[in-house]
Parts: structure tokens; C-alpha cells; sequence
């Protein structure tokens, strides 16, 4: 199987850093082969067309924004 | 007219006269007043407020915002994007992104500005602390004035045309939103009631967490003033007598941007002791328009003269509602 990409898009308030953790414990708990990267450039943040912090990327497709989504969400989404 | 804050009062009052046994007219027992009453008081506001605010937030997300100001033209725009700002909250940590996603969408740099000025400077933090410690009508004459300024900054960077003197890479993504502009708000509209609450709750601890320390040091210092430093003293050196107290105020106010909690109680203890009141609306307005950090982020974007015709705007206007209010209200 294909590793996953998965972005976390956050200028590094404590917002984007609590995604990221639930990011990585929703990989974790599905036993998944995934690639986490931290975006922090505002710049390559708004090429993603996000203009709201912290938001998650999966393969390249935004799949939210403005929230902390929690573990249970982010598996949803992984799940796909 | 009824004070909601009545129980604090009432409740530092107490312990102040019953439990100490100090008169609250004495220097220690009135120290002990301003610290007991305050401290409660504010960190109350903020816990509320910022969990309403939070709650609210997901219905006006930024794209929601960009929606309603798409095609609006100067003016109508510049007061629609100010009015907007009050209600949205803003981190600035995403003004660039914010500033690039509106410009792409067409919304024109004069409009864009208006919101980039108004939604930082009438925030939560700074609407409970001007709400606590000097009441309704300073708080609403804030950002009826604050509203007004980003309206008139706004306008007056659009009519400048200035839009040369952004960075040229923004355009580009004008053009690739065209291309893509449909698939938009896939699954980021749906949120439930829960989670709208859990939302205001994460943003309510997470304010508190990290300005309750500010606060309450902030007060403690605000409560040895009031209790300790002699009126003459704070008249004489920001009183209206002093004609560079509004400049300086302003130039204090930029790099202060995080420390608001802590600074605001501060100024109430001086304004109690005669310091004037546009002095502390143009100081406010400068630690939340003016800010080192948000000025750093949006040099990404904004060549270098851009910033400069901005923070000049933003200086001179701030300086001119400090001087109006203290003519006003003396």
C-alpha cells in the first residue's frame, strides 16, 4: 500500500501542535503508513487555499480547517 | 444603572473590611480592594466571553467572510469588511494566508485592509478587559472608534491604488483560485452543536491559560499603584497638562501586543488616578493594531512600503482619536 501524506497546516500556536498530535495518535491507532509533514510558512499555507488555522491535509486534499479535529475524526477521514 | 460586577465588589469588600479588618480608604486595605475585586472580575469575563466567542466562531469561519465581501465595491466594502471584524475572531498568525485568500477571491486590498484592522483590534481579550475595568460606554466608544478607523484606513489605501505594492507572487494566486475556485467547502461546513461547544471551550481554556498570569500580576501591580503612588504624581506626568502623554502612550503600546492582559490593569490604576481616557483607547488601539509580531508576518506579503503608508495610517489615526477623546472628555 501507498504511504499516506498527511499535512498539518499551522503557523505554530498550540492549536495546530494539539492537530498534530491527534494526528499522529489517529495513524497510530489504525496502524497506518503515513507521513507526517508541519507547514508553518504562511505562504505555502495559503497555496493550499487555507485561510484558517490549523488545518489537515490528507494526499494533498484539504479536509479541514479552522478546527482541532480530534483522533476519532481524523481516523474517519483516513479511512476513506 | 446596574452593575453586573456588584457581587465581586461586594464579596472584596468583605474581605477586606470583615476578614482584615482594614478600611478600604487605608493605602494596604485599598490595594487589597482593587487586587480582590479585579482579579475574580476579569478572569470571569474572559472565561465567558471567550467561550461564547469561541462557540460562535465555526458559524463565521473566514470563507464565510470572503463570501459576503466578494464584489463588494470601496466603501460599502471598507464598512462591511470593519463590521465583519468585530464579530470574527483573528489570530495573527493567519493574516497572510487570510490576506492572500481575500485578494484572490478579488476582494479589493482597500476592503481587505479594513478587515485586517478591524478584526485584530476589536478581540476578545481586549473587549473584556476594557468591559471590566472601565466599563460599557469606553468599551463601545473602542470600537465604535476602532470600527471607524479601519473603515477610513481602508478606504484611503484603496483610493491610494497601492495594489503595486504588494508582493507580485499574490497575484498569481488570483489567478490559479480561478481556475480551482469550485471546489470549495467540501466538508468543512458540517459541525455539530457539540462540537461548536467543545470548540469554545478548547478556546476558552486556552486564552485563560495563557494570559492568567499576565492578569493577575498585571492587577497586583494596577493594585499597588492605586493603593501606593500619589495623584499628583500619575497627573503630572500623563495627565492632559502633558501634550506627548498620546504619543507615547501609542509607542509604548506596539511591542506589548501579548502582554494586554497584564498592561490594561495597569492603565486602570493610573486612569483612577487622573491619567486621561483617550490616552488609554489610543494606547489599547496600539498594542492591538499596531503590533511588532503582526507588522513582522505581513512584511511577507506587503513590500516595504506598503507597511510603511499602513503603519503611518494606523499611527496618525490612533494619535488623533487619543487627542479628540481627551478634548472630549475632560
Amino acid at each position: 500500500m501507498k504511504p499516506i501524506t498527511v499535512e498539518v497546516l499551522g503557523t505554530g500556536c498550540k492549536k495546530c501542535q494539539q492537530l498534530e498530535a491527534n494526528a499522529r495518535e489517529a495513524i497510530a491507532a489504525l496502524n497506518l503508513e503515513a507521513e507526517i509533514f508541519h507547514i508553518t510558512d504562511p505562504i505555502e499555507i495559503a497555496k493550499r487555499g487555507v485561510m484558517s488555522t490549523p488545518a489537515l491535509t490528507v494526499n494533498g486534499k484539504v479536509v479541514g480547517k479552522g478546527k482541532v479535529m480530534t483522533s476519532e475524526e481524523i481516523q474517519r477521514l483516513l479511512q476513506m | 444603572m446596574f452593575d453586573p460586577f456588584y457581587p465581586f465588589d461586594w464579596l472584596a469588600t468583605q474581605i477586606v473590611t470583615r476578614l482584615l479588618g482594614l478600611s478600604v480608604e487605608s493605602h494596604l486595605g485599598a490595594s487589597l480592594h482593587f487586587f480582590l475585586y479585579d482579579v475574580p472580575k476579569v478572569l470571569t469575563l474572559l472565561i465567558v466571553i471567550s467561550f461564547v466567542v469561541g462557540t460562535f466562531q465555526s458559524f463565521l469561519q473566514p470563507e464565510n467572510v470572503r463570501q459576503w465581501l466578494e464584489g463588494k465595491r470601496t466603501l460599502g466594502g471598507n464598512i462591511l469588511a470593519a463590521m465583519v471584524g468585530i464579530v470574527t475572531p483573528f489570530c495573527s498568525c493567519s493574516a497572510v494566508p487570510l490576506f492572500i485568500g481575500f485578494l484572490e477571491a478579488g476582494i479589493p486590498l482597500g476592503v481587505t485592509f479594513s478587515y485586517l484592522i478591524s478584526a485584530p483590534m476589536v478581540n476578545e481579550v481586549a473587549v473584556v478587559l476594557l468591559w471590566g475595568l472601565f466599563g460599557l460606554k469606553v468599551t463601545l466608544l473602542y470600537i465604535g472608534f476602532g470600527v471607524g478607523l479601519a473603515i477610513l484606513a481602508g478606504y484611503i489605501i484603496g483610493w491610494l491604488k497601492l495594489e503595486k505594492w504588494v508582493e507580485s507572487f499574490v497575484w498569481q494566486f488570483q489567478k490559479a483560485h480561478q481556475d480551482n475556485a469550485q471546489e470549495d467547502n467540501l466538508n468543512a461546513n458540517h459541525v455539530t452543536w457539540k462540537q461548536r461547544f467543545q470548540q469554545g471551550w478548547f478556546q476558552s481554556s486556552e486564552i485563560v491559560r495563557s494570559v492568567w498570569l499576565y492578569v493577575v500580576v498585571g492587577i497586583a501591580i494596577g493594585a499597588g499603584i492605586h493603593g501606593y503612588v500619589p495623584t499628583t504624581l500619575v497627573t503630572q506626568l500623563a495627565g492632559s497638562s502633558n501634550p506627548f502623554a498620546v504619543p507615547v502612550a501609542v509607542v509604548l503600546g506596539v511591542p506589548l501586543y501579548a502582554n494586554i492582559a497584564g498592561v490594561m490593569p495597569i492603565t486602570e490604576a493610573l486612569v483612577n488616578k487622573g491619567m486621561p481616557m483617550g490616552t488609554v483607547l489610543a494606547f489599547t488601539m496600539a498594542v492591538t493594531a499596531l503590533s511588532l509580531p503582526e507588522m513582522v508576518i505581513l512584511r511577507k506579503v506587503l513590500r516595504p512600503q506598503l507597511l510603511a503608508v499602513f503603519i503611518s495610517l494606523m499611527t496618525f489615526g490612533i494619535i488623533s482619536i487619543g487627542y479628540l477623546f481627551n478634548a472630549l472628555l475632560v
